[in-house]
């Protein structure tokens, strides 16, 4: 920063910090604050148990999303321990006075998806939740990062967080990308090269034509897997894009205020000449898409590609991983990707679970039927989501066609609920992560674009999009 | 919290890289509505088979391991989510310190808040630990590791450090910076009205 020039990261930092505590660490103030079921009960119960007033509810805003069936919405959870986990919610958030959408409220859905959604999630902000996947709120340049259950606690109590100065990186994807891919291919294909590693201490900046060309949507999608680089967050500088998409949002400033906001975001940009601790730049104009052939985001091949042989693996280490987990995904080396059958088709999550998702998914299901023995689930990322896709027939798409429709929540994503892969099942899946048991104890997933997801429900194995798109 | 000051116990070898919060702690033991009781799930996909039977051959099912108090892995542990759940279970197990050659960010936070050393050392370091009989000890002051016939030395910050040895309050130590938050709450109604 000698010549004065500062990134986007540099600015919400400074522009955030209150205090250095007497340990010689920054105290950064948190404008908003998210909170589920799973990563808050010990908090309210460390606040009441050292009489700790909450310091500003309104900065708060709750939903359960993690645990709730996504076949029926009544609030009597068949199981007992994710009944009470939810019941809790409900206690804590009246006992401390916390915004709260209810259940059964249209608006309901997942945390990431309903924060953007409501506006709460704003350009210029700081933005916490004890999810690791907050990074998805920095598509609309706020400082948002996942928190543990103390630190849940401690923004709680105190509205602030003591917290350590992460590094610039910044990521360029350069050219245009082709018909068929979007945010996710984007992200995995930085997540292959970099690994799951490679932005730890870090904080990514998307930048580049592809990203000033990706929708809103797409930019949640890229930041959402920001933290599966290892990030502390992602980045993108907001522009005409976010505020089209915030105006006129619930939470989102209206009139003279929407005016002064606007004109303050527009100063949220990297200034020319800022220096980057660490850049990355990825032509796009060529890529194919994606998909995961491990139990690690980091896992990644084309579409065209096929499964790796970890002869060819850099280190023994790297090549003991490999087997690992090709055994655990029980792939041969050399088998090409589109040769691999599924079992389980899974639309949804806080990474593509929105309206844009969900269309993709739509435009290669339309007129096709899945395929004999898949099991293919759309979850809407919230209640706005699937009353939208209703309204544009989506559904009926996705129903003739052979999909289940579902109510929104986290689903499959993590099987909290009981969506979840069975031992030795094979998954497209449009969420986060493959790791080991995530979807399903033994289940093996494959990370994918929710229209790679689609062409995989209608053809039964690994397809490249973008034929079944030029079919049509 | 417990200050953390030395230790010396069983090291229990799980080397292998990556080692995520998913694997540490599944999903299903995350709807609990309290911090303990999790040591019995911890690495339960890896531990105990589909009919909740031990694994003999899982690190921690060994008879030598059983009462291990530090863990040895790969690097990028605890990889994945911000569940505190993962240290709730390590602790509650009777772990107190894992190293490794890197940890990840939120994972190495929250160990912290529950007076977990997350201890970075080389891989062939960690590599030497776990073929060194007997016990392992960690002197957190001195900022050591030893084991018969080794010592190494790592690396922490001083505030982190002192977090551990002293068992300090980290919500308190906030609070005491009261005046500076409210003078910022004050500004910042002025100046973005929105938030
Ligand atoms: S959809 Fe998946 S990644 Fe997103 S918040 Fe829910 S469980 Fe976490």
């Amino acid at each position: 920063m000698t010549n004065g020039a500062r990134t986007l990261y540099d600015k919400l930092w400074e522009a955030h910090l209150v205090a250095t505590r007497d340990d010689g660490t920054s105290l950064l103030y948190i404008d908003r604050h998210l909170v589920h079921e799973v990563t808050s009960p010990q908090a309210f119960e460390g606040l009441r148990m050292a009489g700790r007033p909450l310091r500003r509810p309104e900065a708060i805003l709750s939903v359960v999303d993690h645990n709730i069936s996504t076949q029926n919405r009544t609030t009597e959870i068949a199981e007992e321990t994710s009944r009470l986990q939810v019941a809790a919610l409900v206690e804590n958030v009246q006992a401390f006075g916390v915004p709260y959408i209810p259940l059964l409220d249209d608006r309901q859905g997942i945390v990431h998806v309903i924060g953007p959604e409501q506006g709460f999630t704003l350009p210029g902000a700081t933005v916490v939740c004890g999810d690791s996947h907050t990074s998805t709120h920095g598509a609309f340049g706020a400082l948002a990062f996942g928190i543990g259950t103390s630190e849940v606690e401690h923004v709680m109590a105190t509205q602030t967080l003591p917290q350590r100065r992460s590094k610039n990186m910044r990521v360029r994807f350069e050219g245009t990308l082709p018909p068929g891919l979007g945010g996710k291919d984007l992200a995995l294909r930085l997540i292959g090269q970099i690994g799951t590693a490679g932005g730890t201490g870090h904080v990514i900046e998307f930048a580049g034509s592809a990203v000033r060309d990706l929708s809103m949507e797409g930019r949640m999608t890229l930041c959402n897997m920001a933290i599966e680089a290892g990030a502390r967050s992602g980045l993108v500088a907001p522009d005409e894009i976010t505020f089209a998409y915030l105006a006129g949002r619930p939470m989102a400033p209206a009139g003279p205020l929407w005016d002064q906001a606007v004109a303050s975001w527009k100063t949220l940009a990297t200034d020319a000449g800022a220096a980057f601790d660490r850049e990355v730049v990825i032509e796009v104009s060529d890529l194919a898409p994606q998909v995961t052939w491990g139990t690690s985001p980091e896992a990644v091949v084309a579409i065209t590609g096929c499964v790796p042989d970890p002869a060819l693996a850099a280190s023994a280490a790297e090549r003991e991983a490999m087997t690992l987990a090709l055994a655990y995904m029980d792939l041969r080396p050399g088998t090409p990707m589109e040769e691999v059958t599924v079992d389980v088709v899974f639309i949804g999550s806080c990474t593509n679970g929105r309206i844009e998702d969900l269309r993709e998914a739509a435009a290669v299901a339309r007129g096709r039927k899945v395929a004999a023995g898949v099991r293919a689930l759309v979850v809407p990322g919230s209640g706005l989501v699937k009353l939208q896709a209703e309204a544009e027939g989506l559904d009926r798409i996705f129903l003739e066609a052979g999909f289940e429709w579902r109510l929104p929540g986290c689903s499959m994503c993590l099987g909290m609920n009981d969506d979840r892969l069975e031992p030795g099942e094979r998954s497209a899946s449009t969420s986060n992560r493959n790791f080991e048991g995530r979807q399903g104890r033994g289940g093996r997933t494959h990370l994918v674009s929710p229209g790679m997801a689609a062409a995989a429900a209608v053809t039964g194995r690994f397809t490249d999009v973008r034929r079944l798109l030029e079919a049509q | 919290m417990k200050p953390f000051t030395t230790l010396t116990g069983t090291a229990a070898p799980l080397l292998r890289a990556n080692v995520d919060t998913d694997l540490i702690i599944p999903k299903q033991f995350l709807k609990t509505l309290v911090r303990t009781g999790l040591g019995r799930h911890l690495f339960s996909e890896i531990r105990y088979d589909a009919e909740g039977r031990e694994l003999p051959e899982f690190i921690l099912n060994q008879p030598a391991f059983r009462g291990a108090e530090v863990l040895l892995s790969g690097p990028n542990f605890g990889c994945g989510s911000s569940r505190e759940h993962a240290p709730w279970a390590l602790l509650d197990f009777g772990i107190r310190c894992v190293i490794a050659p890197s940890f990840a960010e939120i994972f190495f936070n929250n160990c912290f808040a529950n007076g977990i050393l997350p201890l970075a050392l080389p891989m062939a370091a960690i590599q030497q630990l776990a073929e060194a009989k007997g016990p392992v000890t960690v002197d957190l002051p001195e900022q050591t590791v030893s084991a018969a016939g080794l010592c190494f030395r790592f690396e922490l910050e001083p505030a982190r450090k002192n977090t551990l040895v002293q068992g300090l309050d980290e919500i308190a130590r906030s609070l005491a910076c009261l005046p500076a938050i409210e003078a910022y709450e004050a500004n910042r109604t002025q100046a973005t009205p929105w938030l």
